[in-house]
């Protein structure tokens, strides 16, 4: 006889706002597997930001420098552009000066940097730091003093930094932080207990438990993701009812997919078609394994992953 | 599996007489349980017995084959819903849609597209694995278009797609000892469809307008004593369709029930309207969640790169990682005045560091010697990452013939091996590379400038 199993849910994920006022969005939420609507509640729509970079993004595809040229040598300049030109949920800006590695520039700088960015922009606001753990604990502690009030988003807070990154995020100037790990479900719960033994409530937090470009380990982050949501779900793990968010242009961008020139391979045609459909692979594998927000570079996978979104929801 | 151990137990002899390998006739019911005998490996079961525990202890999916030869596919056969429960079996796989209706300048074009995207990635080739040929109205033109397929020489399984009894007995005709897969059956045409195909065993696809009637239907054909099927849970929308889908799989697997226990084929070109990079979404979502044949309108580069290496990824198993073929690998147009770098021969390190290392443009030569299929650090703990290891890479793979260039950057997480490595290669400079990947191409332009 034709019967529909019943999937029993005994957990929810929490919710987490970023941002203020009309255009604060809300991640999670949701008390069954993504997009599994005929289960019960999907909670809130999986979000999408679009990232810009504090420096001229040499490393760019051609078209999309092209795009911003007028802008990317100003970041205010640049986040209004892409506010009123994409809307897009969140606006992800990555400090590419501050890396040690690269111009190095100072938490001052970035930190008034980031004000000014957030004050000309009625969008939620992520910052991406470097990378470098040690560097990131500096600069993030400015950067939340300097955005307090504005409940921005800083990515990340790693085991060797939370301490500082977390408890300046969101205990000192109430601001939001990402929680990163490792394509790894005891990771991902032991970077949440720690920040939680801080004092720091999971209404703060959303995690980044590793992303990668369809090819290159991809199945680590889908597994991951389909593990951490079974447990929060069905197991009801309260250090996993998290939202998650995962940087999907960072990885797919510097895939070879993405760079490698049509004069190196020609039969590989188009090279910006090629990155587009990088990021939007990869980009709907995360969502549909639980990711809550995305972060995407191209305007043209920001307009195909919002119809995947809408169609998939209805 | 709907018995247990002990369900199994009751029907043996109980005699313990070791007949079968196992010492009692309980510890031999617990393995045929656990899948891991045979039940026809006691001798003294009754007939009726192994009847009833071959059906109880059948896998609740089942494998269908279609094509053959070259292009023989195994589709379904799953076991689990999330991969990490246990592992994927068989890859989906993609197929490209042609039917008479399109102009030939079309036709010629995406078969042109699909003789064009073939490579290898990790000893695996990437390629349109299906061709469906879709029936709409004009049976000369849609035969002549089968001929035209199969005489191009694209090496691929067929399908067709043709709800037309008549019209398809006349196009199985043609394509019929390639083992196609006949899809069309509904509720109206179902016993033709099955008299069609029943003889031959072709696989027969199957269509329904909802999820209850598609339920009815494989009920009905499986009456007639058909059971070589796979199931469209395709509907007008993307929502339905993953939907459908999802359910198919999960009242199989989890509801134990083997009417739904078939491999599924979805007509993402139908669903996607055109937009190639709507594909390549969809193609992801039911690479993840139980696509078997994902149908496209066309296929170039731009939508196999990340759908082969998703799928790749996906359908690993979690207990066997990927690995590169152990050698030498040139990259950037290594010669003979390039350095050398060593890393293990785990697929996911390999490509992110040949990654960075493309990025960089500095030429340099990968050796890769068999480290066991683990990480950097994993395999260096387990004893397969060594100087030695290393040493018998550099003196076996023929590299010191490939450049005179004596330098050997090792990962930076294995650094302690560097004072072994200057004793058992002399002539070799050993450079402790980076902790990271990511800060490969500094390294590299720094070494370069000297």
């Amino acid at each position: 006889m034709f019967k529909k199993p019943i999937q029993k849910y005994t957990g929810k994920i929490g919710e987490v706002e970023i941002g203020t006022g009309e255009k604060a969005v809300k991640l999670g939420g949701e008390s069954v597997l993504p997009f599994y609507s005929f289960d019960g509640n999907t909670g809130n729509t999986p979000k999408i930001g679009m990232e810009i970079s504090d420096v001229y993004p040499e490393g760019w595809t051609n078209t999309l420098k092209e795009l911003y040229k007028d802008v990317s040598n100003d970041t205010v300049k640049w986040a209004q552009f892409v506010e009123k030109k994409y809307s897009p949920d969140f606006i992800c800006l990555r400090l590419v000066s501050a890396d040690p590695n690269g111009k190095d520039s100072s938490p001052e700088d970035c930190a008034e940097k980031v004000k000014a960015v957030v004050e000309a922009i009625k969008t939620p606001l992520l910052v991406a730091g470097t990378g470098n753990h040690e560097k990131d604990a500096k600069l993030f502690e400015k950067i939340a003093q300097a955005a307090e009030g504005h409940n921005v988003l800083l990515m990340s807070a790693v085991e060797d930094n939370y301490k500082t990154v977390a408890a300046a995020g969101v205990l000192a100037y109430n601001n939001k932080v990402v929680a990163e790990s490792s394509v790894d479900i005891n990771l991902a719960k032991q970077i949440n207990i720690l920040i939680n033994q801080l004092g720091i409530g999971n209404e703060n937090v959303v995690d980044n438990v590793g992303c990668s470009a369809g090819g290159y380990g991809y199945e680590y982050v889908i597994s991951t993701l389909d593990r951490v949501k079974l447990a929060a779900l069905t197991q009801n793990d309260k250090t996993l009812q998290i939202p998650i968010i995962s940087p999907v242009s960072s990885e797919t961008w510097k895939s070879k997919e993405s760079v490698e020139p049509e004069e190196e391979a020609p039969e590989w045609g188009n090279q910006e078609d090629r990155g587009i459909s990088m990021e939007v692979a990869a980009a709907a594998g995360v969502l549909a394994s639980g990711s809550n927000a995305i972060i995407l570079r191209h305007p043209k996978s920001v307009e195909v992953m919002r119809s995947f979104i809408s169609e998939l929801l209805g | 599996m709907a018995l247990t151990g002990l369900g199994i137990f009751k029907l043996t002899p109980k005699k313990n007489c070791k007949d079968c390998g196992f010492p009692t006739c309980l510890a031999f019911s617990m393995k045929v349980a656990s899948g891991a005998a045979e039940i026809s490996k006691c001798p003294h079961m009754s007939k009726e017995s192994i009847e009833k525990l071959s059906e109880a202890t059948a896998p609740l999916m089942k494998t269908i084959t279609i094509g053959k030869g070259d292009t023989e596919y195994k589709l379904g056969g799953e076991t689990v819903l999330f991969r990490h429960e246990k592992t994927f079996v068989n890859r989906n796989r993609f197929a490209v849609l042609l039917s008479e209706n399109m102009e030939d300048s079309d036709i010629d074009t995406k078969i042109q597209h699909m003789k064009d995207m073939n490579y290898v990635r990790i000893g695996e080739e990437m390629k349109t694995e299906f061709v469906v040929l879709k029936y709409v109205s004009d049976k000369d033109k849609y035969l002549a278009l089968i001929n035209k397929v199969k005489s191009s020489g694209l090496k691929v399984a067929y399908i067709l797609a043709c709800e037309d009894t008549a019209v398809m007995k006349e196009a199985l005709q043609l394509v019929k000892s390639e083992n196609p897969l006949a899809y069309g059956a509904n509720k109206d045409n179902f016993k033709d469809m099955v008299a069609l195909v029943k003889q031959d065993n072709i696989p027969l696809g199957v269509k329904a307008d909802d999820l209850k009637e598609l339920y009815t239907l494989v009920e009905n054909i499986q009456k007639l004593g058909y059971k070589n099927l796979v199931l469209d849970p395709g509907s007008k929308s993307i929502k339905q369709t993953f939907e459908n889908t999802v359910q198919i799989r999960r009242i199989n697997l989890q509801g134990e029930d083997r009417t739904f226990g078939y491999p599924s084929i979805l007509f993402l070109n139908e669903l996607a309207k055109g937009d190639k990079f709507q594909e390549v979404t969809l193609s992801t979502l039911f690479t993840l969640k139980y696509g078997s044949i994902l149908v496209l309108s066309d296929m170039d580069y731009c939508r196999a790169l990340p759908l082969y290496g998703i799928r790749q990824n996906i359908f690993t198993d979690p207990q066997k990682p990927m690995r590169v073929e152990v050698g030498v690998y040139g990259l950037n147009n290594a010669d003979e005045n390039s350095p050398v770098m060593c890393t293990v021969d785990f697929a996911l390190t390999y490509f992110i560091v040949s990654g960075e290392v493309e990025r960089s443009k500095v030429p340099v030569w990968m050796v890769i010697p068999d480290a066991g299929g683990y990480s950097v650090l994993t395999s260096w703990a387990a004893g397969k990452f060594t100087a030695s290891v290393i040493t018998d890479a550099i003196k076996n793979s023929g590299i010191e013939k490939k450049t005179k260039n004596r330098t050997l950057i090792i990962p930076g997480k294995v650094a302690v091996l560097k004072g072994e490595l200057e004793e058992s290669l002399p002539d070799w400079n050993v450079v402790v590379g980076t902790t990271e990947a990511m800060y490969i191409p500094k390294l590299l332009k720094g070494m370069a400038e000297k």
